[in-house]
Formats: structure tokens, C-alpha cells, sequence
């Protein structure tokens, strides 16, 4: 097998993460569709780190990583404060600039 | 693991094996991502995925990753995740019924555009030679990853160490609700009640007397139909009420039938207390079920 | 002496800005009009001074030029405020300050009653300095200034009594008019700088030779059509009829001395470039010859003793436009008809306001009768006057129309005897309404009614600040032609500037004929007139009369005609200009808006809000991205 594959299933994964953007209406699982598409974007980074032979490409996936990990907190912390003030997740009801 | 021992143009068997049978899982997750309509089914099937994943980083020579995945991603992201929902609960957001139109054909139409036009890129890439990281993991993976992160990369690594801080910062600054006001007392808020009338007594506790006693029951009015005022607006929210007036009432109408059979007389066609029982009830019964009744007051 | 030119329009110009912007000072309300009528005084006495001194000199060094300053210091586009005093300018100066503070004496009088006196003599000031300013520019920009200026005073004056709809009216009239021929003189003097690239009398005329004829006519005809504005000729004249709104006093002075005399004096000043120009000077001709006969049969059919003199006016002046247009041989009998009848004239309208005075403001001929014997003075001036504007040998108007006559037939051919023609009917004509004015006044029954108020009029003699201008102005009727005519004095008077040649008259016929002629026309119309008027009473209400008679009170349908011609199409004009701009201006306007408003409300459904739809953009261009990268690394 090719490590290529991992690319496909990289390459699918980012296609279904961001499909499911588009599709949901609720914050938190647009949310994790956006962690999937990260996740999916650091197999491919993982991927190419091993055919190319070194060790770059893990760095730039561990950086993705830690700024997900910055940004899940950040996004949860405004979704919890939109909750609040609208009593609603979803993403839709927040159409309007104001409340 | 033995495989990424080696150098050239195929992985081991055992790689290829392990990869399609978990890839199989891992697009399962995604989409159970994408699909499930509780967000708490997604967040698990997202967990699982990025489990795979983390295998997939290991069987990719990136111990390390793999290691801080499940740790990272898997532990400390996806409890976030759950916390938050717990915080937020359900609502009609998590229906699946697209509200804007045109919008799901779209994203699927992009979506399918989008994967083949990234899958034909790959392919048409000729990847089909690899290096492996055998001489890039000579030294442990850790180690050659802390070599470049402490070396070549210190400076972004600084960087998000201020990212982690500001976001930290920013979690706190954007949940934080100051108390500007003091909390009504029970007293002040039995006045607002009577003042705004709407509901002036206290709410009717719910369950059915000598039947039923769980609080997901809602009690029945004189006429046989539900009160849902009666249950808890959370599971009200999320549709989770449990209507028994059904089976009371059919009960109830199968006690008069035998009696008028024993009595030999004919049932009257009609009691009209019976009639709109039976109507409410069905209503009531189906929007309990779909859940659109009980959303549509949660939002 | 040249600095005395400057002081002639500068004392009438300071009686207007004293008398009109002064201020509320009580001393100028009592006394601005003694000072209006001694600041025009004071112009003629200059004026006088520099005539003593011009007569002292020869005839080519007569003229004198006083240049002010640089009016448009340009390059290439050099325009003076310079005056120039020639002979010609003289006899206007003159005319123009001499009859003007007559006419101001005579207000001192007329107007004692009105409490906007001050305002009055401040026009009349104005009106004078204007006309000054007119006949003494050295060029033609500067008489463009005077041009103007007379335009305003005598809008000012014609409304003068503005609460009177009529009046103002009426000075509308005469000022949208004057805009016309205005327009034909702004487009002379383009013409003019372009083809000559000056505006100055003097290189104007001497190189009119270079020029084509084709562009000389041009700038003739436009020459032509300001002088028909001013001296309201046919077709411009339609104004002059209703200027007579005015006070008396303005109508004296818009007809004898100043306005319409200014085409006239236009015509003659720029002789050169008609007389390079044939073909404008026969238009010219021709207009003056209609113009005398239209003001001629309007004269006959007007009650109103104003109107009928107003008609007399237009048809003198037509007159002197048939004289200018036969070149040098009619410009000084022109210039020489135009102050005899400034003479006349003046005298004929003071005489008309002393009647109107003395009858309550009644302006209907009709309604006098038999005024001789109250009003003596009026009648032995106003008398004079006809017989002088009828031509009765001896008196001016006899030599002045006479020598035009002549001029008219000595043009020859079939052009002289169509023009003399039309002279001589007028001559016939002109006696005949001038002799039914007389009668209808002055001689029969006493016709008074009583007037608005239900007063019966006390016919009285006027005060004397008015009898002694028309005293005054009767003795320059009666002996101003004979003055003249003595060995062609006047004629080689102007001959330095205008040139002059003695005509010839077709063969068969003599001076003595044409004399003849003349009179034998005056005395039929004179006959004419008494049997119609003299031997038996005026009727008190016109008759109906035939259609002539009644399109000639109608002014010969001028106003019909201008409104159908000229209103009814620019009304239509600007309904359909309205329309245009309705429907297809603010069609493409509001279209535009409207698409862009229809499209904007369409596009505005992309910008729903919804986080999601921008999403699918984002996924959208993503993909159209890949595909385009993609391709790129394709081909």
C-alpha cells in the first residue's frame, strides 16, 4: 500500500468536515466539523512528513494542534456567551447584527 | 510498526490491513459526525475518529502526535466539547430539517466537487515513491521533534505559547457574567408573578395520581389531556415527555364498553368528552414523539 | 474739454445712485426731485459747452475721444471704457439732455402728487445716463452696456406703477422684447470681434472693406434685429403699444428723446458695414417702410390718445429706420427727422399728459371733446405740434419728412417708387390719424364722463413747470426744420461722420413734385379726418367698424400673432421638454434607480445573514480554487 491512501482518506475526511459545516445548524457540531477538517488536514501533514522523510510536517501538524486547542476555547467560550444572550446554538438564529 | 522500518514503495501488510479496515471506521465516524442528529452522538462518533486517527499518526511514524492526539484532542478538546453541551442542552438546532433553501443541495454539490477535485489532485500528483522517517526517527521521535521545535521552530513555538494565554484569557473573559444585580427573593418573586398574572399559582407537579409518578409524566387535565406544564421545561425542550393519557383513556373506554356489553346496552356513539380526549391526546402524542412541538418553545 | 464727456453720463448716473440708493434721509425724499431735474439740467449745459466748443473747430476735427480706462485688460481680447464725441453724438447729447430735462421739468409737476416722486426721477436719471452712455461709447461694447442699461430704466419706468397689473405687465413686455433684439446685438458684437477682433467704432468701420459680404450681412441683420427690439420696428414692435402703462412723462421720453431713437442711432453709427452689405441695408429699408405704414393704420383705429401717439411714434421711427437704410443719402435726414420729432413728439405726449391731467387720467379720446378753451396752452402747443408731425410747410416735421421722401424716391429704380410710395401713404395716413387726435380732443362736444370715483372732470390748465417744457418744445417743433434745412446745415453738420450725397431723384420727377405730392397726401388725409370727425360728432362708444379697422385696434393682431407664433409654440415647447424630462430624463434617472434598486433586492437574498449560506460561498470558491489550480498545472 501507498501512503497516498492516507491522503484519500485526509482528502475525504476534510470533504465530509466541511460538508457538515455547511449542513449543521447547531454551533457546537459546526464546531466539531471544523475539528475534523483540522484533524484531517494534520493526517495529511503527518503523511506527507513521512514521505518526505523528516520531521516538518509533524511540527506544523503539532503547532495545528495547539492552535485548535486555542481556538475550540475561544469558540466554545462565544458560543456559551451567544447561548446566553440568544438562548439559542444554533447559528442560523444568530443571522441578524444584532440581538 | 516494523514496516515503517522500511524504506521504498509499499508499507507492510499488516499497514495496508490496519488502514482499511479503520479508514472504513474513520469515514463512519465522520459522517456520524455530520449526520446524528444529538450532538452528544456526534461528539462521540467525532471521538472516535480522531482515535483512529491518532493510530493512523503512530502507524505514520509520529509517536509523539499520536500520543498528544488522544491526550489533547480526544481527552481535553472533545470533554470541552461535552461540557459545553451540557452547558448549552438541546434545542431545535440539533433538527436536521434544512431551514434555508437551496442550502443542502449546494453543499453537497460543492462537497462532492470539492473531494473528487482534491482526490483527482492527488492522484494526479505521482506520489508513488516515499522516504519513511527511519532516519528522521534515528534518534526517537520525541527527540527529533523537540530538536526542531526548540531550534528552528522556537519562535512560533514562543508564539503560541502567548496564543494559548490570550485564548486562555479569552475563555475566561467571554463566559464571565458579572452579577450586577442581587438575586429576588422568594418573596419578591411571588410579587412579580402575581403582578405579570400569568401564572400566579405555583406549577402543577406532574405524574399521574396512583399510575404514574415519574417526572417526565405530565399530569392530565380534568378532560384527559396532557398538561405540559406539569414537566420540567428542560425535558419539555428536548421532547423527552412521556404521555400516558393514551392508554388511560383507551383503558377508560374499553371499562365502559365492557360495562355496556355486560349491560347489554349499545355504547353511545358519542360522549364528546371522549371524542376530544382521544383527538388531543393523538395530537399531543405525535408532537411529543417528533419533538418540533417542544423545540419550538425552547427556542 | 474731453473731461467734460466723462461728467455728462457721470451727472445723471449720480442723481440716480443718490435718489435711488441714498437711504431713508427725509431732506432727499423732499427735494431729490429738484435734484434729479438739476443734475439733467447740468448734463445739457455741458453738453451745450462741448457743442460751443466743437463749433469752434473744423468739421473733421470735431470729434473728440476721452478714454477712462481699460475695461478688459486681456491679451488678444482688449475692451476700452472710452467715449468718443463726434457730431453724431452731439446731435444725440443734446437731444437726449435738452428734451430729457425738459421732461423733467415737466414731472416736477406731473408726478407731485405721487409719493414714490424720488424713486421716479432716479429712473428718469438712470434712463439718461444709459442713453448718454449709449451715444457716447467709442465702441460697441460699452454701448452694450448703455444698451442694457437703457433696457432696465425703461422696465423700471414702464412699471413704474406696478401695483397696476397692466404696468407690470407691460414692462414685462417691453423688457422680454427688448431681450430679443438685445440678443441680435450680443450676436453683432461676437460677430463683430471675431471677424474684426475689436470692438472700437473706428477700426470696426475702416476694415469693414476686408471683409466678406456674406459675413457682413450677418452682422447687419443681427444690428438690424437690436435696432427692431429698441425702436420697436416690425416684427419687434409689439411693446411699445402697452409701454404706454407708464407715466406720461416716460412715454414722452421713451418716444422723443431716448430708447427708441437708439436703433436709429445704431443703424447710422454702424453705416459702414450696411452699406458694404446691400442685402441688410434693403431689409432694413423694407422694415422701415412696413413699420411706418403699421404704426400708421394702429394710430388711426386707438381711442386711447397715448396709443394713437404711441402708433404715430412707431411710425415716425420707421420712418427714420426707411431713411438710415438708404445710406448716406438718408442718414442725415434720419438723424434730422429723429430730433425733430424728438422735438414733437416730446411736445405731442407733454401735451397728451396735460390733457390726461386735466381729465381726471382719462386716456379715451372719446370721452373729451372740446377742450380748446380750457386748456389754451396745451392746445396752441399740442396744435403746433400735429401740425409738425403732419408735415404742414414751415413747421420741422415738414423738412425732416420731406427730405426722407425724397431719399426714398432718389434710391431709384422700382425699390425708390415702392419705398416712396409707402412714405407718401404714410404722410397721408399720419395726417389723417394726427388730425382725428386733434379733432377728438380739442374740437366738437364736450363728451366728459364722470370717472371711476364719480368725479366729473375739471378740464384745467396745467401748472407752469408743465406748460413751459411743451412752450418750450413747441417752439423746437415749429422752428428746429427750418433751422436745420437753412443752406443743409444740418446736413454737413453730420456730414463728417455719416457722409452725405445728394440723391437723385428717378426721371420725371422733380424736388418741387415730390413736395407736391407730399402735401397734396397731408391735406387729403387732413380732409379725410375732418369729414369723418370734424363735421360730425364723435360718437361716444366705438363703432363696430370694418375688419381693418378693428385688427388695427387690435394693434394689426401683433400680440395674435406673437401668441400663436411665438407662445402657443414655446408653450407646447416646454410641455414637451416637461414631458421629455418626465418621462424619459427622470425615466432614465428613475430607471436606473429602479434597477439598481430591483437588482440590489435581489442580490440582498445572498446577504441573508445566515453564517452558513456564506459558508457554501466559501466552499464554493474553494472548489472553484482547486478546479482553477488544478487546471493551471494542466495545460
Amino acid at each position: 500500500m501507498n501512503p497516498v491512501n492516507y491522503l484519500y482518506l485526509s482528502a475525504l475526511l476534510f470533504t465530509i468536515g466541511a460538508a457538515g459545516v455547511v449542513i449543521r445548524r447547531n454551533a457546537i457540531v459546526v464546531f466539531m466539523c471544523v475539528e475534523l477538517m483540522l484533524n484531517a488536514g494534520n493526517l495529511a501533514l503527518v503523511t506527507f512528513s513521512r514521505m518526505h522523510g523528516n520531521l516538518d510536517g509533524q511540527i506544523v501538524a503539532f503547532f495545528t494542534m495547539v492552535v485548535a486547542a486555542a481556538e475550540v476555547v475561544v469558540g466554545l467560550a462565544i458560543i456559551v456567551s451567544v447561548y446566553r444572550s440568544r438562548h439559542s446554538a444554533s447559528v442560523d438564529d444568530a443571522a441578524l447584527m444584532k440581538l | 510498526m516494523n514496516a515503517l522500518a522500511q524504506a521504498g514503495y509499499t508499507t507492510s501488510t499488516g499497514e495496508a490491513t490496519q488502514f482499511w479496515v479503520l479508514a472504513v471506521f474513520a469515514v463512519a465516524g465522520a459522517l456520524g459526525t455530520v449526520l446524528m442528529r444529538k450532538s452528544v452522538h456526534s461528539a462521540l462518533c467525532l471521538a472516535g475518529t480522531m482515535v483512529i486517527l491518532a493510530v493512523f499518526y503512530l502507524a505514520n511514524g509520529a509517536y509523539f502526535l499520536g500520543v498528544v492526539q488522544i491526550v489533547v484532542y480526544t481527552g481535553a478538546v472533545m470533554m470541552l466539547f461535552l461540557f459545553v453541551l451540557m452547558l448549552v442542552g438541546i434545542s431545535a438546532a440539533d433538527s436536521l430539517k434544512e431551514t434555508i433553501k437551496g442550502q443542502r443541495v449546494l453543499a453537497v454539490l460543492c462537497g462532492i466537487g470539492f473531494g473528487v477535485l482534491l482526490m483527482a489532485g492527488i492522484g494526479n500528483a505521482s506520489l508513488s515513491t516515499f522516504d519513511g522517517l527511519e532516519d528522521a526517527n534515528s534518534g526517537g521521535n520525541v527527540h527529533g521533534l523537540a530538536a526542531l521545535i526548540f531550534r528552528d521552530y522556537v519562535f512560533a513555538f514562543e508564539l503560541t505559547g502567548a496564543l494559548l494565554i490570550t485564548a486562555a484569557v479569552a475563555g475566561m473573559v467571554l463566559t464571565h457574567r458579572e452579577k450586577t444585580e442581587r438575586t429576588p427573593t422568594q418573596r419578591e418573586r411571588a410579587a412579580q408573578r402575581v403582578r405579570e398574572g400569568v401564572q400566579v399559582p405555583p406549577l402543577p407537579a406532574p405524574g399521574v395520581y396512583a399510575r404514574h409518578n415519574a417526572v417526565d409524566i405530565p399530569g392530565l387535565l380534568p378532560d384527559g389531556t396532557p398538561a405540559e406544564l406539569t414537566v420540567n421545561r428542560t425535558l419539555r425542550d428536548r421532547g423527552q415527555i412521556r404521555d400516558v393519557s393514551a392508554r388511560a383513556l383507551a383503558d377508560l373506554a374499553a371499562i365502559e364498553q365492557r360495562t355496556a356489553d355486560y349491560q347489554g346496552k349499545a355504547l353511545e356513539p358519542d360522549t364528546p368528552a371522549d371524542d376530544d380526549g382521544d383527538g388531543a391526546v393523538s395530537t399531543n402524542a405525535g408532537t411529543a414523539g417528533t419533538g418540533t412541538a417542544g423545540e419550538g418553545e425552547g427556542q | 474739454m474731453e473731461s467734460l464727456i466723462g461728467l455728462l453720463v457721470a451727472a445723471p448716473l449720480l442723481g440716480a445712485a443718490v435718489l435711488l440708493c441714498g437711504g431713508r434721509i427725509p431732506q432727499i425724499d423732499r427735494t431729490g426731485h429738484w435734484l434729479g431735474t438739476v443734475l439733467a439740467f447740468t448734463s445739457f449745459v455741458l453738453g451745450l459747452v462741448l457743442f460751443a466748443d466743437m463749433l469752434g473747430k473744423d468739421g473733421e476735427e470735431r470729434a473728440l475721444q476721452s478714454h477712462l480706462f481699460t475695461w478688459v485688460p486681456v491679451e488678444g481680447f482688449q475692451a476700452d471704457a472710452a467715449f468718443q464725441l463726434d457730431q453724431l453724438s452731439m446731435t444725440f447729447v443734446l437731444l437726449i439732455t435738452g428734451v430729457g430735462s425738459l421732461i423733467h421739468l415737466y414731472s416736477v409737476g406731473y408726478m407731485e402728487h405721487d409719493e414714490r416722486r424720488r424713486r421716479f426721477f432716479g429712473y428718469l436719471n438712470l434712463f439718461l445716463a444709459a442713453m448718454l452712455l449709449l451715444v457716447l461709447a467709442d465702441n460697441f461694447l460699452l454701448l452694450y452696456v448703455g444698451w442694457e442699461g437703457v433696457g432696465l430704466a425703461s422696465y423700471l419706468l414702464i412699471g413704474f406703477w406696478q401695483h397696476k397689473p397692466s404696468a407690470a405687465t407691460a414692462a414685462k413686455k417691453a423688457f422680454i422684447v427688448n431681450r430679443v433684439g438685445d440678443v441680435g446685438l450680443s450676436i453683432a458684437i461676437m460677430l463683430m470681434f471675431v471677424t474684426f477682433g475689436t470692438f472700437a467704432f473706428e477700426p470696426v468701420m475702416n476694415s469693414v472693406g476686408e471683409t466678406s459680404e456674406g459675413k457682413l450681412t450677418a452682422i447687419g441683420l443681427m444690428l438690424l434685429l437690436a435696432a427692431c427690439g429698441k425702436s420697436a420696428q416690425v416684427p419687434l414692435q409689439s411693446w411699445l403699444g402697452d409701454a404706454m402703462e407708464g407715466p406720461t412723462p416716460v412715454s414722452a421720453l421713451i418716444h422723443a428723446a431716448t430708447m427708441v431713437t437708439a436703433g436709429v442711432y445704431l443703424i447710422v453709427r454702424s453705416g459702414a458695414i450696411f452699406e458694404a452689405a446691400p442685402d441688410a441695408q434693403l431689409v432694413v429699408t423694407i422694415v422701415g417702410a412696413v413699420t411706418l405704414l403699421f404704426g400708421a393704420i394702429v394710430g388711426c383705429a386707438k381711442d386711447d390718445i397715448k396709443k394713437a401717439l404711441a402708433g404715430s411714434t412707431m411710425s415716425q421711427i420707421g420712418y427714420m429706420v426707411l431713411a438710415a437704410g438708404l445710406g448716406p443719402i438718408g442718414y442725415a435726414f434720419a438723424i434730422m427727422h429723429l430730433v425733430t420729432h424728438g422735438f414733437f413728439k416730446a411736445g405731442l405726449f407733454l401735451g397728451a399728459g396735460s390733457v390726461m391731467h386735466g381729465m381726471n387720467d382719462e386716456v379715451d379720446m372719446r370721452k373729451y371733446g372740446g377742450l380748446r378753451k380750457y386748456m389754451p396752452v396745451t392746445f396752441v402747443t399740442f396744435g403746433l405740434g400735429y401740425l409738425a408731425i403732419i408735415g404742414f410747410p414751415g413747421l420741422s416735421g415738414f423738412f425732416s419728412k420731406d427730405a426722407i421722401i425724397e431719399a426714398a424716391f432718389a434710391k431709384g429704380g422700382t425699390q425708390g417708387w415702392i419705398l416712396g410710395g409707402a412714405a407718401l401713404l404714410g404722410a397721408a395716413i399720419t395726417a389723417y390719424y394726427m388730425t382725428r387726435v386733434m379733432l377728438m380732443t380739442f374740437f366738437g362736444e364736450k363728451r366728459w364722463e364722470p370717472d371711476a370715483n364719480g368725479e366729473m372732470p375739471h378740464p384745467h390748465e396745467s401748472p407752469r413747470s408743465m406748460t413751459i417744457p411743451m412752450i418750450l418744445l413747441a417752439v423746437g417743433s415749429v422752428g428746429a426744420g427750418a433751422f436745420f434745412d437753412v443752406g443743409e446745415r444740418f446736413v454737413h453738420w453730420l456730414e463728417p461722420v455719416t457722409g452725405f450725397e445728394h440723391g437723385h431723384l428717378p426721371e420725371g420727377l422733380s424736388v418741387a413734385m415730390v413736395t407736391g405730392a407730399t402735401v397734396t397726401c397731408m391735406v387729403l388725409g387732413v380732409a379725410a379726418a375732418w369729414l369723418q370727425y370734424g363735421r360730425r360728432p364723435v360718437p361716444a362708444a366705438a363703432p363696430r367698424g370694418s375688419l381693418l379697422t378693428r385688427a388695427a385696434r387690435r394693434d394689426l393682431l401683433q400680440d395674435d400673432f406673437n401668441h400663436v407664433a411665438l407662445v402657443k409654440p414655446g408653450e407646447y415647447l416646454t410641455r414637451g421638454l416637461v414631458y421629455l424630462d418626465h418621462k424619459l430624463v427622470d425615466g432614465i434617472v428613475n430607471g436606473t434607480a429602479a434597477a439598481f434598486g430591483g437588482l440590489s433586492g435581489r442580490m440582498r437574498r445572498i446577504q441573508n445573514g445566515y453564517a452558513r449560506s456564506y459558508a457554501v460561498s466559501m466552499f464554493g470558491g474553494a472548489v472553484v480554487l482547486i478546479a482553477a489550480t488544478l487546471l493551471m498545472r494542466a495545460v
